[in-house]
């Protein structure tokens, strides 16, 4: 602190004291952290039983999208899911029976984003329209006829999300912001700038009073936001491209990312850092998505190779590699309680699975 | 073991062909992938370590600089650190229909582990060396495939549909593609017999890239997302559409992005509160995942063999009517015990908030939990909405003669009143709900916990849920 305050003393205005000043204080926050660095977390969890091999057992083959499948959003019935795709279409279905409850087509192609309000009865989605527009769904009714544009962007949509409730939904942009809207009058109410690159991923905190939500982008960067002042609280730093997903661990104290650097990262927002990178040599295509399951000891992570990664959270290794689809995955999500993953593909379908276990 | 293919998909080609994407290489958004194919490819060819390339007799003629697919699984399972030989197997086809080596005889670029002869791409045809090729390319090249009278050159049937699309396409200008066809075959005669074999085999696999067979993956379709940002120049040329009270997102302001000295004083500020934060050793951190998995490990149905009765496993979606249709009397066993894990478990189930409000009404503090409930929902609501809900909140729980009043200190009081008063917020509560949060939490949560009112629900859905599954056994028996 004294040397800082040496500096600042000859002339605290110039920007070069100033940038010396920032330097400094850089450094110290890298010391600090460094300390509490104390352990390695696969080390420590080598005292837990190993996990046996995973085989993925598919139970449906959703098929109807005539392009990319693009994003997919499980109901909180864990019956329903709704998802989006190039073909510039958005479906519901009853993924137990497969069948396709409502189908929306939307004024352009690439359908980026689509999400699920808490109740069932509405979703939302958008894309290169660069807005979000919301339907409530109503077996009577054709969706489309009581649509509702909520959000506009300046850049093309690339994830949506209803918070806990169906009157607001967050969205994320190319244009680097995320911003929460007000469904009924349309209305901003919160908008978050920090990202200096497209974001790509946004995920709620999964804690009752978090008012907080993550976002990650093609600026490498994970941040943190109040959704109440607008403020990014944390900022996390460490991929070497594009963060393509982001899915807060289900305690709420930490989050996962993946990204086009071809790893997946567990950042922990009390430890402010990262705490353990899920990686390999012979994986080297990026990873589109990711998702925890309840435990949280088990991360699954679609990839441009076509496969699904499952990572033991713990002790960081790689427990299987799930084949099924025949190009890229882009989106994945496990059904809300924990038993099934539906996984969303390049070639045009999704797929419901659970997870065998070989033991 | 045969590596799966992909499906039939016709309509991708007519998308691939007419698609005209021409875009500097440098920014592809796949420059990763292909830059770290390409080391490993760099690795195979490596004279002394590499794969073995060689070149072999077959009847009358030689087949110059091939490998089998078996030598090259062999080399990726010393080589590589991949699991197993489906993984190897799965890295090789990727690596070969993104062009970097191919089957002699194939359109359809894959690997088997077999005697299948392989030879490797050049790198002036390596996806990253060249952009996304033009149609006309294409014409010029099936063109001089059909002067070439050779049987290893004959088009196939789907290569023979483009051609006949394309010269509809480019009626006007055939007799300049024929005429480019004819100036290439000449040169091509010209070379060395072996070396053209070499050379046409090369040039085929660098169209079953770019053109690839139908049903087959184009792997070099970009992400439109990345395709996005790649046609964006600087962040700086952007219009900014904001308008005031509009439904626009505002973009980063100019400030943000000048790098003066109001900007550093601001990460000074920053960093200065970063360095005051208080931060938890990873080796604590640890701990707490570790005890979250060994808590939660019984209800992840992906580590714990999930009710068998669930509709994903059991395929009938008898359970998720059942469940619906559950009075409190029902509810399993597993998801009362939850609501002992921690107060957020329990405040997230509604049979759960419903349990503890009935136990606090008894303790006559049953006011905080419908306190805190109307925050919650406070949050949630429509905008048009907020105003009201905050004044019916603060009349009942907070105002002198509320109904229902909460305990709060007279600090957090004034707080929330003035706020009423001046500016509703769907926040305003916030100090007062965390306060009766707080509350519940330490105080009548863990005496819930330790009430027969929990205990005895605890114990009476156990018997329930065994009996009720003793009759269903009973029942399935007969």
């Amino acid at each position: 602190m004294a040397a800082t305050e040496a500096l600042r003393a000859d002339n605290p205005e110039s920007i070069e004291s100033l940038s010396r000043e920032a330097e400094s204080l850089k450094a110290r926050l890298e010391e600090e952290k460094a300390k509490l660095n104390d352990v390695d977390m696969c080390v420590v969890a080598q005292r837990l039983d190993n996990l046996a091999q995973f085989n993925i057992k598919p139970r449906r083959v959703l098929k109807g999208h005539q392009g990319k499948v693009l994003c997919m959003d499980w109901s909180s019935d864990k019956r329903h899911i709704v998802s989006s795709s190039q073909d510039g279409k958005m479906l519901v279905w009853d993924a137990f029976t497969t069948n396709k409850e409502h189908a929306v087509t939307m004024p352009t192609t690439w359908v980026m984003a689509c999400s699920y309000g808490p109740s069932g009865s509405i979703v939302a989605c958008g894309g290169l329209d660069n807005k979000c527009t919301v339907y409530p769904l109503s077996l009577e009714e054709d969706p489309a006829s009581k649509k509702k544009a909520v959000a506009t962007h300046t850049s093309y949509l690339s994830c949506c999300s209803f918070t806990n409730s169906d009157y607001q939904i967050l969205t994320g942009s190319g244009d680097s912001t995320c911003a929460l809207w007000d469904v009924e009058s349309g209305q901003l109410i919160q908008s978050f700038h920090g990202h200096a690159g497209d974001v790509m991923s946004i995920d709620l905190s999964p804690t009752e009073t978090g008012n907080t939500f993550v976002s990650g982008g093609c600026d490498k960067v994970a941040m943190v936001w109040d959704m109440r002042t607008g403020d990014c609280v944390q900022m996390f730093e460490g991929h070497d491209s594009d963060i393509n997903s982001v899915r807060f661990y289900p305690s709420g104290d930490a989050f996962a990312t993946g990204s086009d650097d071809a790893t997946c990262r567990l950042f922990d927002l009390r430890a402010d850092r990262e705490v353990s990178c899920y990686k390999k040599e012979s994986i080297i295509f990026g990873c589109n998505s990711v998702d925890f399951s309840v435990s949280g000891r088990l991360l699954f992570g679609g990839y441009n190779d076509y496969t699904i990664n499952l990572w033991d959270v713990l002790k960081g290794t790689r427990l299987s590699i799930l084949y099924g689809h025949e190009n890229r995955v882009s989106c994945l999500g496990v059904s809300p309680d924990g038993t099934a993953l539906c996984t969303g593909s390049w070639d045009y379908t999704l797929r419901v699975s659970i997870l065998a276990n070989l033991m | 073991m045969a590596h799966r293919h992909s499906t039939k998909r016709s309509d991708s080609l007519p998308n691939a062909m007419f698609g005209n994407g021409q875009q500097s290489h440098e920014e592809n958004p796949n420059i990763l992938v292909y830059k770290k194919m390409e080391t490993i490819v760099e690795r195979m060819q490596d004279e002394h370590t590499g794969v073995p390339v060689r070149t072999v007799k077959s009847f009358m003629s030689k087949v110059p600089s091939v490998f089998t697919g078996q030598d090259l699984i062999t080399w990726m399972m010393r080589n590589l650190d991949v699991e197993d030989q489906v993984e190897a197997l799965h890295l090789a086809h990727l690596m070969s229909s993104h062009g970097y080596f191919f089957p002699i005889d194939d359109h359809v670029l894959s690997v088997k582990n077999d005697n299948t002869y392989y030879r490797f791409q050049t790198p002036c045809f390596w996806p990253s060396r060249c952009g996304e090729p033009e149609n006309t390319d294409y014409a010029v090249y099936l063109c001089k495939r059909t002067m070439q009278n050779k049987q290893r050159l004959e088009l196939a049937d789907y290569e023979a549909e483009n051609l006949a699309r394309l010269q509809k396409m480019f009626s006007r200008k055939w007799e300049f593609i024929f005429m480019q066809a004819e100036a290439q075959a000449k040169v091509d005669k010209k070379r060395d017999k072996l070396e053209r074999k070499v050379l046409d085999s090369q040039e085929r696999a660098f169209w079953d890239v770019h053109r690839p067979v139908p049903g087959c993956v184009n792997t070099t379709e970009i992400d439109i997302k990345k395709a996005c940002r790649m046609n964006r120049h600087s962040k700086m040329s952007r219009p900014n559409y904001a308008v005031p009270g509009g439904r626009i997102s505002p973009s980063v302001s100019e400030a943000e992005l000048n790098n003066s000295a109001e900007q550093i004083k601001n990460d000074i500020y920053a960093l200065r509160s970063k360095l005051e934060k208080r931060r938890v050793k990873i080796s604590k951190v640890t701990e707490s995942f570790i005890a979250y998995y060994q808590q939660y490990a019984e209800y992840d149905a992906f580590i714990t063999n999930p009710d068998p009765a669930n509709p994903w496993i059991s395929d009938n979606p008898e359970f998720w009517e059942q469940e619906r249709s559950l009075n409190a009397r029902d509810i399993p066993q597993r998801r009362v015990k939850l609501w002992a894990f921690c107060v957020e478990e329990l405040l997230r189930d509604a049979a759960g908030r419903d349990h503890f409000g009935k136990f606090l009404d008894k303790e006559f503090s049953g006011e905080n939990l419908k306190f805190w409930l109307a925050c919650q929902e406070l949050k949630g609501l429509p905008m048009s909405d907020v105003h009201q809900k905050v004044h019916e909140i603060f009349s009942e729980f907070l105002a002198p003669g509320a109904h229902n009043p909460v305990n709060v200190d007279c600090q957090i009081m004034e707080l929330v009143r003035k706020r009423v008063e001046n500016n509703p917020t769907r926040f305003c509560f916030d100090e007062a709900q965390d306060h009766i949060f707080k509350l519940m939490k330490c105080d009548s949560y863990s005496r819930y916990l330790r009430s027969d009112m929990y205990k005895e629900y605890l114990s009476g859905t156990r018997k329930k849920s065994k009996k009720r599954l003793e009759i269903r056994k009973v029942v399935q028996q007969l």
